[in-house]
């Protein structure tokens, strides 16, 4: 066998420059026929599916906006103007999907408390926020303040807790169950990682019972049978019972997810934490949790969305949550039949809230990634 | 130990540990003086990081003393605390904080274990990073550092709470070979500073050079403890003059 001779050294040893990568490896075209046009059968399935998607987007560009009506008083009314989706019934009963049953004039307070929710929110997501640390000051008092508004009291007028519903209740249970299920959920994975063995069980059969049993369970017992538990007399709110249950039923899940981020710390942080000095709560505190909490972001995300949409569950017990008003609002003779619409409605409601979080989420990871792979 | 006129700041007397039923230090008994340097060495399971270990706590001892600055070590929370704030230790993967800046690591233990305010935490810190001479990476995340850059780090972390006794646990066995010198530069410097030092190493070149005594242990025991030149130059222990000739050879 010959030895075929090397070819000639374009550049001495050690001279090599960095060249361009080859012709349509980069850039859209490199993308294009690395992703959609890569072989024939890819070719043929990116044309068919590409045709597909172009047929779907314009029938459903047709119907919920070219033939969709908005004018129109009755479900037979919308028929004769188009057959596209009838927004008309949205259209009309927009405030009760937005508020249940809040009387229209102090409509202003629940506003007020929403707009409110976001300045309370922003210096807590928002690491960057000017004067952050005295603005966080009113977020911790917001729950006290968001309630006063909707509730009433001190001067304002009490609005009843049955006339909530629509997305004022879905905001009220969510935005309480995510706040309050964090540290609590917290607390029980730090519980459950305790050396101290009561501790320890109490932290353990707490989480089991509740992940164990179905949120709707919990919600019966909440509208039923904890009366009976309460002392003869006291009437003790619905919904109260309501938030309280489904708080510390997502607390059970969001201690499970801490736990697994407490236990992705490797043992050597906590030798240096010990040989610098730092004691049990220091070391949780500055060590421990920033750590757990970074890699638990996407768990905990998923337990928060999970909860959000938990929050229609409560129509079992009888609050109008907005799939609850809907319900009601087909019971209409006018507007029977177009559950289609009602909750598409619905649904784009809820899309946009869990959307919202998850790429809030996405930005709060890179934001605190310091591992730089 | 050798230097009887020194007072000893670590006074280590019949100390036995298991760990479960493991006999891992067997009868462990070593005297340190202040600004003495003492390197451990032995082969792996010999007990030899075991031992630094239990003199700030990190393993607990279940028989005899360990005395550490005047402070006895036992269960009592209060003196762990005490010697821990006393006792600098390196350890062989760094464990720095990764979610903290260089700066933030070495000022976390200053501030909240010293009560040191900030500002002058900040200027202690980054007066020990121009000493481990890595004061340009103050603001980066360990992450972004190459390892013997984090073992600087580390190194300077530590010396922020100005211990009276620094531990080193296998510094330099996680790096790789072009970074072994400048983390040993470092320790050197330290040593010639008049730091009080124990150190667990295979590097018998730097034992050669600043230790006040080596000590070679096997099996949990210390077998053999002398100065450098003797203990190099004539070991008196078949396992020792093994251990010596296996790490020698390459």
């Amino acid at each position: 066998m010959t030895r075929t001779e090397p070819p000639p050294r374009a550049y001495p040893p050690g001279q090599h420059p960095d060249l361009p990568p080859p012709m349509g490896s980069v850039g859209v075209l490199g993308w294009l026929r690395a992703n959609l046009f890569s072989s024939i059968s890819n070719t043929a399935l990116t044309i068919f599916f590409a045709f597909l998607l172009v047929q779907f987007i314009v029938a459903a560009i047709d119907w919920l906006l070219l033939d969709a009506v908005v004018d129109a008083d009755s479900r037979v009314g919308c028929r004769k103007i188009g057959d596209g989706a009838c927004w008309a019934v949205i259209a009309t009963r927009v405030e009760q999907f937005a508020y249940g049953f809040y009387p229209a004039a102090e409509r202003w307070r629940p506003n007020l408390a929403f707009v409110l929710l976001f300045a309370a929110l922003v210096p807590m997501l928002y690491d960057r926020t000017p004067y952050r640390r005295r603005l966080v000051l009113f977020s911790l008092a917001y729950p006290f303040i968001g309630g006063w508004l909707i509730y009433g009291g001190l001067g304002l007028e009490v609005v009843d807790t049955q006339a909530y519903g629509g997305f004022l209740l879905t905001l009220i249970v969510g935005v309480t169950g995510i706040f309050a299920s964090l540290p609590i959920g917290i607390l029980l994975a730090l519980g459950r990682q305790s050396r101290l063995l009561a501790i320890r069980i109490i932290c353990v059969s707490f989480i089991e019972f509740l992940r164990g049993v179905p949120l709707i369970a919990l919600l019966f017992v909440a509208s039923t049978m904890l009366n009976y538990f309460l002392p003869a007399g006291t009437s003790f709110n619905l919904l109260v019972r309501v938030l309280i249950m489904v708080s510390l039923f997502a607390s059970a899940y969001v201690a499970e997810v801490v736990r697994g981020g407490i236990q992705a710390i490797l043992r050597g942080q906590y030798e240096a934490a010990d040989a610098l000095g730092l004691s049990y709560w220091k070391t949780t505190l500055l060590i421990t949790l920033p750590q757990a909490l970074k890699v638990s972001i996407p768990g905990l995300v998923n337990c928060f969305i999970s909860l959000y949409k938990d929050t229609t569950l409560v129509i079992v017990i009888g609050l109008l949550d907005p799939l609850g008003i809907g319900r009601a609002v087909l019971a209409d003779a006018k507007w029977n039949g177009l559950s289609t619409e009602i909750y598409l409605f619905c649904a784009l409601f809820f899309f946009i809230s869990c959307f919202a979080m998850s790429r809030y989420s996405l930005w709060l990871e890179k934001r605190l990634s310091t591992d730089h792979r | 130990m050798l230097d009887a006129s020194a007072a000893p700041i670590i006074d280590i007397t019949g100390m036995h540990k298991w760990f479960g039923p493991f006999h891992v230090l067997k009868n462990i008994n070593l005297t340190v003086a202040a600004r003495e340097r003492v390197v451990i060495c032995g082969p792996s399971g010999s007990g030899k990081s075991t031992l630094i270990r239990c003199i700030n706590h990190l393993e607990q001892h279940q028989r005899g003393t360990i005395v550490v600055d005047g402070t006895e070590l036992t269960g009592d929370l209060k003196h762990i605390e005490q010697i821990r704030s006393e006792v600098g230790m390196v350890f062989q993967h760094f464990n720095l904080f990764p979610h903290l800046t260089v700066l933030e690591n070495c000022t976390l233990a200053p501030i909240w274990v010293r009560k040191t305010p900030r500002d002058k935490a900040e200027a202690l810190a980054r007066q020990y990073l121009e000493r481990v001479q890595i004061s340009e990476q103050a603001d980066k995340f360990p992450g972004q550092l190459s390892g013997g850059q984090q073992q600087r780090v580390a190194i300077a972390r530590s010396l922020c709470m100005q211990p009276k006794i620094m531990l080193f646990d296998e510094p330099t066995s996680a790096l790789d070979p072009e970074m072994i010198k400048e983390v040993l530069d470092v320790m050197i410097e330290l040593a010639e500073s008049g730091m009080t030092m124990l150190v667990v190493t295979h590097e018998m070149g730097f034992a050669n050079r600043v230790a006040d005594h080596v000590i070679f242990m096997d099996g949990g025991e210390i077998i053999e403890q002398n100065r450098p030149k003797e203990f190099f130059d004539n070991p008196q222990n078949e396992r020792t003059k093994l251990f010596l000739s296996q790490i020698l050879s390459n």
